[in-house]
């Protein structure tokens, strides 16, 4: 389904990704996790093909991304930011990612499920930035594509929203399809992912289930265990290039 | 390509900038065509305000659309739909509603002055021609300056720096070399260096148009004297269609390169 090789990425000088490999090849939810600024988006950006990665290879359904659009006919994609031009109203804009795309939506039972039928002719300037997510989630769900991909779905959105969307997310993996999902909201991780993939500074750290990660970083629940990790990473940093540094650590671990 | 083009066409025909161009050109027009009652002179006084304001507008515009666009490209991109694509058709959706509120403005009082029956009819078309080419150059100008700075206040200021350079500096510059090197034969390098800005091509195809050799100027002169008055128009109109070509180039050609 999806295949990541070598897959690097700079901005300027700053290294994003520094040679991810990932293979997806079986349907479900996958989380893809990680501190601020450890390449989460880009790895995202890079499968819709917005980033154009420094080196490796991009492989879905078999076929190469780089220099390629069609293959996006098998992709939804739920952005961070909802903007959309905003003199169209949203019964337009709907039509128009329809248009565009040139195959059957059925947008109707979505806009019943995040009650959007007294907005669809307002004009997107005049809607709250929840609205507008919930706008953003029929787009990216009124396509049966085999693959998925949500980048911080949650935000902006109202617990009752939150947990329709919870629920959609559930019975899209049980239609067979693949989600890749991020989030800063732990709750949502352990609810929904089938598998975590955890970046540490443009790596891979950890790749497995939830159960795994716990038993691995000794943690009582996911929040705990990631914020194990990220002490540990950065302890075994301060370690490798502050020798003075670490020292005050083993003083700290020793006395506290 | 057709359908970004649609519907950025449809949503900038509803945005209220749109309709402040085209009632400046508006009323401009019935106010000058008032005062001068001439419509050869109207034109003239106009062919003044469309090669200064239509570059300016045309940069402007290009750069705010674009960075207000910025989130909506991103979803366009994640759709099957070609990059260079979404591109041309926004930028086309971008000039083609300026043109026409351009060409609306300045077309509606000048039909009901009967300019249909008049010999300035050729005239009046070429000032359209002219606003139009002005403004699809500099379009493409600042989607190639958008696309290339990620940072809006250096893209905005680029912009501007831009336009005050081919509309006032660079007259400036020229004037100067002239004086600097009155002692050489300057034809050849006036011709050349009048090519190389959009604005004072447009300005001496209009003149060479309306025939008025006093108004001329000295790369005027030079383009008359050298290419005769058809030829002269020949040339700057295939130099004023290379300046839209090569910007829409470069930024269709460093859109397959950016990053979202």
């Amino acid at each position: 389904m999806i295949n990541i090789k070598n897959l690097k990425k700079s901005f300027g000088k700053n290294e994003v990704l520094k040679g991810i490999d990932l293979d997806i090849n079986n349907n479900g939810i996958f989380a893809i996790l990680g501190p601020n600024g450890s390449g989460k988006t880009t790895i995202i950006k890079s499968i819709l093909g917005l980033v154009v990665p420094d080196e490796g290879d991009i492989v879905l359904q078999q076929k190469n991304i780089a220099r390629n659009w069609k293959y996006r006919e098998y992709v939804n994609y739920l952005p961070q930011i909802a903007r959309f031009p905003e003199n169209l109203k949203v019964r337009e804009l709907i039509d128009m990612v329809k248009d565009l795309r040139n195959s059957p939506a059925h947008e109707q039972e979505l806009i019943e499920l995040f009650e959007l039928n007294t907005s669809l002719d307002k004009s997107l300037k005049n809607l709250s930035g929840g609205t507008r997510q919930k706008v953003n989630v029929v787009l990216s769900f009124m396509f049966d594509n085999p693959i998925l991909i949500l980048d911080e779905p949650t935000v902006g959105l109202d617990p009752v929203a939150m947990i329709r969307l919870k629920k959609l997310i559930l019975k899209e993996r049980k239609k067979g399809k693949t989600i890749l999902l991020t989030t800063h909201i732990m709750s949502v991780v352990e609810e929904l992912a089938d598998e975590i993939v955890f970046l540490l500074e443009g790596k891979i750290h950890f790749r497995g289930s939830l159960e795994e990660l716990n038993q691995r970083a000794q943690g009582k629940n996911l929040e705990h265990s990631i914020a194990k990790i990220l002490e540990n990473g950065m302890e075994q940093e301060a370690q490798i290039t502050d020798p003075v540094n670490s020292r005050q650590l083993n003083f700290q671990q020793r006395y506290a | 390509m057709l359908k970004i083009f649609k519907y950025s066409f449809f949503d900038l025909i509803r945005s209220r900038w749109i309709y402040a161009y085209f009632s400046f050109y508006l009323i401009t027009a019935i106010s000058l065509l008032y005062i001068s009652n001439d419509l050869n002179r109207a034109i003239l006084s106009l062919m003044n305000i469309v090669i200064i304001l239509s570059p300016l507008i045309g940069t402007m515009f290009g750069v705010m659309y674009y960075y207000n666009s910025r989130e909506f490209v991103e979803l366009l991109l994640a759709q099957p739909v070609k990059r260079t694509a979404i591109f041309l058709g926004q930028y086309l959706g971008l000039t083609v509603s300026f043109s026409l509120s351009f060409g609306l403005g300045l077309g509606l009082p000048f039909l009901f002055n009967g300019i249909l029956g008049s010999e300035e009819i050729g005239n009046f078309l070429i000032l359209l021609l002219n606003g139009t080419l002005l403004t699809f150059i500099f379009t493409a100008i600042a989607f190639l300056i958008s696309l290339l700075n990620e940072n809006k206040i250096k893209g905005f200021g680029l912009a501007i720096i831009i336009w005050l350079f081919f509309a006032v500096i660079y007259d400036g510059l020229f004037l100067l070399s002239l004086v600097i090197f009155e002692d050489y034969p300057l034809d050849s390098f006036a011709l050349i260096a009048s090519i190389f800005n959009p604005i004072d091509l447009s300005r001496i195809f209009m003149m060479l148009q309306l025939d008025i050799s006093a108004l001329l100027g000295y790369t005027g002169a030079v383009f008359n004297k050298f290419l005769g008055t058809n030829m002269g128009i020949v040339v700057a109109l295939i130099s004023s269609l290379l300046w839209v070509f090569i910007p829409v180039k470069g930024f269709l050609h460093y859109s397959l390169k950016k990053d979202f």
